[in-house]
């Protein structure tokens, strides 16, 4: 009934990955196994995202009904909610009430934003090493302990309660931050594009070409333009302002993949390797790259995009790859 | 059975096998690095990419599942180009010191180099001041070559030893020595590193030193393994016999004598065989587990230290072989002792560790000895050969030298998992006069990781297990905890199919290439007159000359492990 009610609705997976989240439901569901489980992804790590924490902030109780509703559709033995230090220490107490009897267990995240990629979270919670599988086999098909496992984001699990209560209003939860005078979490038509959004939040500021944006995360977010704004967002929804003569992009850069090279797991060699050069590359460009230095960045973020073992070298070559294009 | 198709070409195949499985059993070829048979696949090294229709990045081939269907291509210019820029990614945390190098002749990185047109200098070396780590007297860990494949680490996990660990990230994670494990010095991670970054203590450094003796008696001895791994170094196929070729070659290199260490394995045996025959005549046999390999020794000394007592007295075959050389040999020949050098060409690093154990010192009229000098392993020997441009096999067949040179086929056997216990059941039948056939035991052969039998006689029957791989021998020493009575006679060997799969040998190795490497073993004891230790002519005549007494028995054969 509820996966039909997904089905129609066309909910994707709020994490970013857009995945029909119906499709996810009934992998699980159809598969036989001795014991199933779910987990509750509340480890957002993203720099500058903090939607999720807006929900849990104020409807905690809607996120837990999503994943009774998933534990009881799917038959499931048990769900954890993976929770980041920070929603642990807050939300401890109060998920423990909202979960009385049901078998829902909290699961504290260890530091480390790659620790929140599913399959990741899967080593976690199964007290391994933390670091991300290899795909296939997918979670769905065994994910915990070998078992089918239904991964989705805190967010997911809050529309889904909408659209088993019949409210689904097709809205999603935008965050807004950066250089711009209204930042905060937005609940918006999922229709709406990037200059509608920040329209609507008065986070729209003139003249349009002194800014640009980058959208999808602080750390693997693509660089916009002010000419790119007419489209709506389609994985995770994101958005930091930069006025462009407050930043210079080559320091911006420098920032970012320093951050990845101590949060990647160092397992494959395009994001281990890849993301080392870029830095060294970074540090020699004087004020703007030369053609061999972009012919090795250009190699580099093929490699990353195309060859890396998971979604997060899958996407690490964005924010580089359309600073440079659109920046320097 | 379902259907894909690679490159265009049908193929019918089982389900659950990998891409580059069906792959290469289909004589198509896809280039790999980090891949290892015998470890599950890290695609690590993204260069096994191969493009599968309707599913937008590249898959690693190693680690893809077919699916009913599926149409893969493996060659394609995007590929190319992501393999190629992947190794130069890779070639950029190795430092090349190729002259230097355990793969100098064998490397599948450079070969992949050339093959895929990298640059490999596009990036500076990364790691080029990182250290190189000495574990102990055996195996050397030259950390600026390592490419982070961790096949090292499973491998020692595997060997249920992990003192190869992933070590805390700074900017980037690193294999490192656990601070509080110890290494049992088996050479698995040479055996698997897929760039030289290990080697064996004082590889190619430090060989020629055994032929700079030039006022001592050179002997050299060569372990069984040897003569049916070492052929592979001269590009002879795998599993071909060369003991006469090995015997001359060596002779070539500069040494006064040549003995084959099958001939020690004979007396090895004799002495397990013993102790096995009074398990037969007691009530409650109590547990004797060998005593050859020094890395199943040490791991039972660190991990397991309860069984030491359980460990054989007997010697292992070259250590009882350089005791006899120093002393029956040497009063024979009228040498001093002291003006003998003895150095053991073997399948092992470990063995590096092991002739420098008090255990090994014997004492003769009064005077303490190490039976063994020098250790060289297969890939040394090999090495030396080469820079002396002696060619293997172009060297002239020899008979090893009397009265060391003509083993049973026992002794043959001991460089295989299950030879050493098939070759003291074949001896203690013998004495008992139970025995029959040779191939009494045969069903502790092969390459599984543990093998079970039972061997009875008059009603009275002994469990005996041959295990290799030490992970193989948790299994059984956590079995033994629980029930101590499940096995009277048990074999290890650590590394994988036992001596023909050793830290020494030659590179690479694999199930396929251990499999012909023991088979010939078994080949040479089928051609053999004399298949039971006990009936070698040699060593009855050394027990009727020399080793009448308990106590230089005691003395040459026999020492005592400890805590």
């Amino acid at each position: 009934m509820i996966i039909e009610q997904l089905k129609q609705s066309g909910l994707l997976g709020r994490s970013g990955s857009n995945f029909p989240v119906w499709k996810k439901w009934e992998a699980v569901k159809n598969i036989s196994a001795d014991k199933k489980f779910v987990i509750c992804n509340a480890s957002e790590g993203e720099p500058e995202v903090f939607k999720d924490a807006f929900i849990l902030e104020n409807y905690l109780p809607e996120v837990i009904d999503g994943v009774k509703i998933a534990l009881q559709e799917i038959g499931a033995s048990t769900a954890y909610i993976y929770l980041n230090k920070n929603f642990y220490l807050k939300y401890k107490n109060k998920l423990l009430q909202l979960i009385e009897n049901s078998p829902i267990e909290l699961f504290e995240k260890p530091s480390g934003y790659l620790a929140g990629e599913e399959t990741a979270i899967l080593s976690t919670i199964e007290g391994r090493r933390v670091e991300p599988r290899i795909k296939p086999p997918f979670p769905t098909e065994k994910g915990l302990w070998g078992k089918p496992t239904l991964i989705n984001n805190v967010e997911t699990f809050y529309w889904v309660n909408k659209i088993a209560k019949g409210e689904y209003s097709h809205n999603r939860f935008y965050c807004i931050s950066g250089d711009t005078p209204n930042p905060g979490v937005y609940e918006l038509p999922e229709t709406f594009t990037i200059k509608q959004t920040l329209e609507r939040t008065t986070n729209y500021q003139l003249p349009a070409t002194n800014y640009f944006y980058q959208i999808g995360g602080g750390a693997v977010g693509e660089i916009l333009l002010d000419t790119e704004l007419s489209q709506p967002i389609k994985g995770l929804a994101s958005i930091i302002i930069f006025n462009k003569e407050k930043e210079n992009p080559i320091d911006l850069m420098k920032n970012w993949v320093q951050f990845l090279m101590l949060q990647n797991c160092d397992q494959c060699a395009p994001c281990r390797e890849g993301l080392y050069r870029i830095n060294e590359i970074l540090q020699q460009i004087k004020e703007k790259p030369t053609e061999e230095q972009l012919k090795t960045l250009s190699d580099i973020f093929d490699v990353l995009e195309k060859s890396s073992l998971c979604p997060f070298g899958h996407t690490a070559y964005l924010p580089f790859k359309t600073a440079i294009e659109k920046l320097t | 059975m379902i259907q894909i198709t690679i490159n265009n070409k049908k193929i019918e195949t089982e389900k659950d096998k990998t891409i580059l499985e069906i792959a290469r059993e289909n004589n198509i070829y896809i280039p790999t690095l980090c891949f290892h048979s015998d470890l599950t696949a890290h695609a690590s090294c993204r260069l096994c990419l191969v493009s599968i229709k309707g599913i937008n990045n590249p898959q690693t081939a190693c680690s893809t599942i077919v699916e009913n269907g599926m149409e893969i291509e493996t060659e394609n210019p995007e590929i190319a180009k992501l393999r190629k820029t992947n190794l130069e990614l890779l070639f950029a945390q190795h430092k090349e010191e190729c002259s230097d190098c355990v793969l100098l002749y064998n490397c599948q990185f450079l070969k992949l180099a050339k093959e895929l047109n990298a640059n490999i200098s596009r990036f500076s070396d990364r790691k080029k001041d990182f250290p190189a780590i000495e574990f102990g007297p055996s195996v050397v860990f030259d950390s600026s070559k390592c490419i982070d494949c961790r096949n090292c680490v499973e491998v020692c996990q595997n060997q249920a030893v992990g003192y190869l660990e992933v070590g805390g990230k700074d900017s980037f994670y690193q294999i490192t020595p656990s601070p509080t494990k110890s290494c049992i010095y088996c050479g698995q991670c040479i055996a698997h590193c897929p760039v030289g970054a290990f080697e064996a203590k004082s590889e190619f450094e430090q060989i020629e030193e055994p032929l700079n003796n030039k006022n001592k008696i050179l002997v050299f001895q060569f372990a069984p393994s040897i003569r049916s791994s070492i052929g592979e170094e001269f590009e002879m196929p795998h599993g071909t016999i060369v003991t006469e070729q090995l015997v001359g070659a060596i002779k070539q290199l500069g040494a006064d004598y040549v003995f084959d260490v099958s001939v020690g394995a004979d007396f090895t045996t004799f002495e397990e065989a013993k102790e096995i025959v009074e398990k037969f005549k007691s009530n409650k046999p109590s547990l004797l587990m060998s005593s050859c390999c020094p890395s199943w020794v040490r791991f039972v000394e660190k991990y397991y230290p309860e069984f030491i007592p359980n460990i054989a007295t007997a010697k292992p075959p070259h250590i009882i072989l350089g005791g006899l050389i120093k002393t029956y040999w040497a009063s024979c020949e009228k040498i001093s002792p002291k003006k003998i050098f003895v150095v053991s060409v073997m399948p092992c690093v470990a063995k590096k560790y092991e002739i420098v154990r008090k255990e090994m010192l014997f004492k003769y009229n009064g005077t303490s000895y190490a039976p063994v000098d020098y250790v060289l392993t297969t890939r040394e020997l090999a090495y030396l050969l080469k820079k002396r441009g002696i060619d293997l096999a172009k060297a002239k067949p020899q008979k090893a030298d009397n009265p060391f040179g003509d083993p049973s086929g026992s002794g043959v056997i001991y460089g295989a998992s299950g030879g050493v216990m098939e070759s003291a059941i074949r001896t203690a039948l013998k004495i008992l006069g139970a025995y029959s056939a040779p191939s009494a035991v045969k069903s502790i052969r092969g390459q599984e990781g543990i093998k079970v039998s039972q061997v009875e006689i008059n009603g009275k029957i002994l469990n005996v297990a041959a295990v290799n791989g030490t992970g193989n021998a948790k299994i059984i020493l956590e079995q033994l905890r629980k029930n101590p009575g499940l096995y009277q006679c048990v074999e290890v060997m650590a590394c994988p199919g036992g001596c023909i799969g050793g830290g020494g040998q030659p590179l690479p190795n694999d199930k396929t290439i251990r499999t012909k490497r023991a088979q010939a073993l078994y080949d040479i004891d089928e051609q053999k007159k004399v298949r039971t230790a006990f009936d070698n002519p040699d060593l009855q005549k050394v027990y009727k000359e020399f080793l009448k007494n308990e106590k230089i028995i005691k003395q040459i054969c026999h020492t005592k492990y400890s805590l």
